[in-house]
């Protein structure tokens, strides 16, 4: 207790930059990262360099692969495959509309309309992926088979015909044609639409309706003026979260549709795990992912949003 | 016209209606045909009332197998991709370091990226190493595109917590594994949660890039996949349903529990 009667000794105010407890807190942030990190370079990185590589190799499985810059393999892919690309597009441009279209008013629903039903609507909306996505996609086998009530439902109201006349179905049936591609496709990836849609529309203020509605706007003028704007960022999440996957998917064009119908995934598919051309592969995986990106760029650059994810 | 302002005005509610149901019916689909009897290979058409399938749900060969593996896998890549993901999302939410908008880049692109293309690579990368295809590759591969998941979903609530909160433990002397361990950790609880159970069902209902990964491995979306070209057994029916009606349970238990201790407090 003799310490208490002396003048505290001038303690040198240490360097807070330097202190060995400052350097160990420095590197805390790097020792977090490093494992993760260290994962997604091993495991993701590094096989998308290795993939890159692959599309300008030459050789067959049995002599090995070697890198010859073989470039054709990219205009091969391309002039063999630009249908598969197309209608990769096309289906999941569609899907991705009908998404926008069908998911909306559900996540308008949610947020403004279902009072104390809201977290009910919300499960019910996640509870589909409880069931593996493949049982659900088969279902649609039985849901669109020929002659059952939905296609003869359909085909009586002559909504068939209509899309016959564009190609969208073939004669009296659904199944096997790109309608049926289309539908699984909307349904798989529905719930990422509505997800995001409802995140920015729950943010909202309702009071931001009533104002507009004060300003003697019609209902649909305040959606279109006040309720669509604010809910932008997630209309391009969702898309995003639809377009990206729904482009590189291969299931649904498989189990609902016939060869007319396969896309891009199908095509790398097959290539990769029975053709076994992995530069094939190689090269229209990353022709399908320079599609995208150019797809994307030019949507976020038009829909103009500064919050992203 | 009553009955057409009624459905004017509720036109909104109508549509979400319609929107619900498309969501809900292949569900639906999936629950009555479990009780099928169907004649030939194929459970899509319906024949006669059976519980057969339910009285003997790993009547299937192998099926059984594949799903207690894909639980397995389930399970420890939930483990794996929690772990190294809530690390990664305490370094993005609470420390300011060189290289944050790369690291950020990186845990954004496998999200933005279609499955088939990080699927092909990895297996190239897997095929070319002589890295034989099996358990093994999916679990790697599973946790690769789980992590990014986990970080988003840990980072999120990390972000919102109060960092004053942890100042304040460790101005009452609390020593810094103790404040992360008694402050920090419970709070981000719910966020770990979260992206571990995301990481489960991804992990579980993952197909494409366990389709290109997994050689001659059967997990269940593998087996699933391989009946609809040989033939569909009725008990696939029968695990989508319960695994759904499992899931449903547990959700409103929780939200039942939820709003009690909500309405105690």
């Amino acid at each position: 207790m003799t310490a208490v009667a002396q003048a505290p000794a001038p303690v040198k105010p240490a360097d807070p930059e330097r202190s060995p407890a400052a350097r160990r807190r420095r590197r805390v942030p790097y020792l977090l990262l490093f494992p993760g990190l260290a994962w997604l370079l091993i495991f993701f990185v590094a096989p998308m360099i290795y993939q890159a590589s692959t599309s300008v190799q030459t050789g067959s499985l049995e002599k090995g692969f070697k890198v010859t810059w073989h470039f054709a393999t990219y205009t091969d892919a391309l002039t063999e495959y630009y249908p598969h690309f197309l209608r990769s597009v096309l289906y999941a441009g569609s899907a991705t509309a009908l998404c926008l279209l069908i998911g909306y008013p559900l996540a308008y629903t949610i947020a403004f309309r279902a009072g104390r039903w809201r977290n009910v609507l919300l499960v019910l909306v996640i509870a589909p992926f409880f069931t593996s996505f493949l049982i659900r996609t088969l279902a649609w086998k039985t849901i669109l088979s020929d002659g059952g009530p939905v296609v003869s439902g359909l085909d009586t109201l002559g909504l068939l015909d209509l899309t016959s006349s564009i190609g969208l179905t073939e004669g009296h049936r659904v199944l096997a044609t790109p309608l049926a591609v289309v539908c699984g496709l909307t349904y798989n990836f529905l719930p990422f639409m509505i997800l995001p849609l409802y995140t920015s529309l729950e943010r909202i203020d309702p009071r931001l309706h009533e104002a507009s509605g004060d300003l003697y706007a019609k209902p649909l003028t305040t959606f279109r003026k006040v309720t669509f704007p604010l809910s932008m960022p997630g209309v391009v999440a969702g898309t995003l979260l639809t377009f990206i996957p729904a482009t590189g998917d291969y299931i649904n064009a498989e189990l609902l549709g016939t060869t007319n119908q396969k896309m891009v995934g199908n095509v790398i598919q097959s290539q990769f795990l029975r053709v076994l051309d992995y530069p094939t592969a190689a090269a229209l995986s990353f022709i399908l992912m320079a599609v995208i990106l150019v797809m994307v760029t030019l949507y976020i650059r038009k829909a103009g949003t500064e919050e992203l994810v | 016209m009553p009955v057409v302002n009624w459905i004017r005005r509720h036109l909104v509610v109508i549509a979400g209606a319609l929107a619900l149901a498309y969501l809900i019916l292949p569900n639906v689909v999936v629950m009555v045909f479990s009780f099928n009897n169907p004649t030939g290979r194929f459970n899509y058409e319906w024949q006669a009332f059976s519980t057969d399938a339910w009285t003997n749900p790993c009547g299937v060969a192998d099926m059984c197998d594949s799903l207690s593996l894909s639980l397995q896998i389930a399970v420890y890549a939930t483990v794996g991709a929690t772990v190294l993901g809530a690390m990664i999302a305490f370094a993005l939410a609470r420390y300011r370091f060189r290289g944050k908008g790369a690291t950020n880049m990186l845990i954004f692109l496998p999200m933005a990226m279609p499955e088939v293309v990080m699927a092909a690579s990895l297996g190239t990368l897997f095929l070319n190493m002589r890295i034989p295809f099996g358990f093994w590759t999916i679990l790697i591969a599973h946790i690769m595109f789980c992590l990014s998941f986990v970080v988003t979903a840990v980072k999120a609530r990390v972000m919102s917590m109060d960092p004053r909160l942890e100042q304040a433990a460790q101005d009452l002397y609390a020593t810094p594994a103790q404040t992360f361990f008694r402050v920090t950790l419970p709070l981000a609880a719910p966020g770990i949660a979260s992206g571990a159970l995301l990481a489960f069902a991804l992990s579980f209902d993952d197909f494409i890039i366990t389709n290109f990964n997994a050689g001659s491995t059967v997990t269940f979306p593998m087996f699933v996949w391989g009946s609809a070209q040989r033939g569909t057994p009725v008990q696939i029916n029968v695990i989508g349903t319960a695994m759904f009606v499992v899931a449903v349970l547990c959700v409103l238990v929780g939200q039942v529990l939820g709003s009690k201790r909500k309405a105690r407090a």
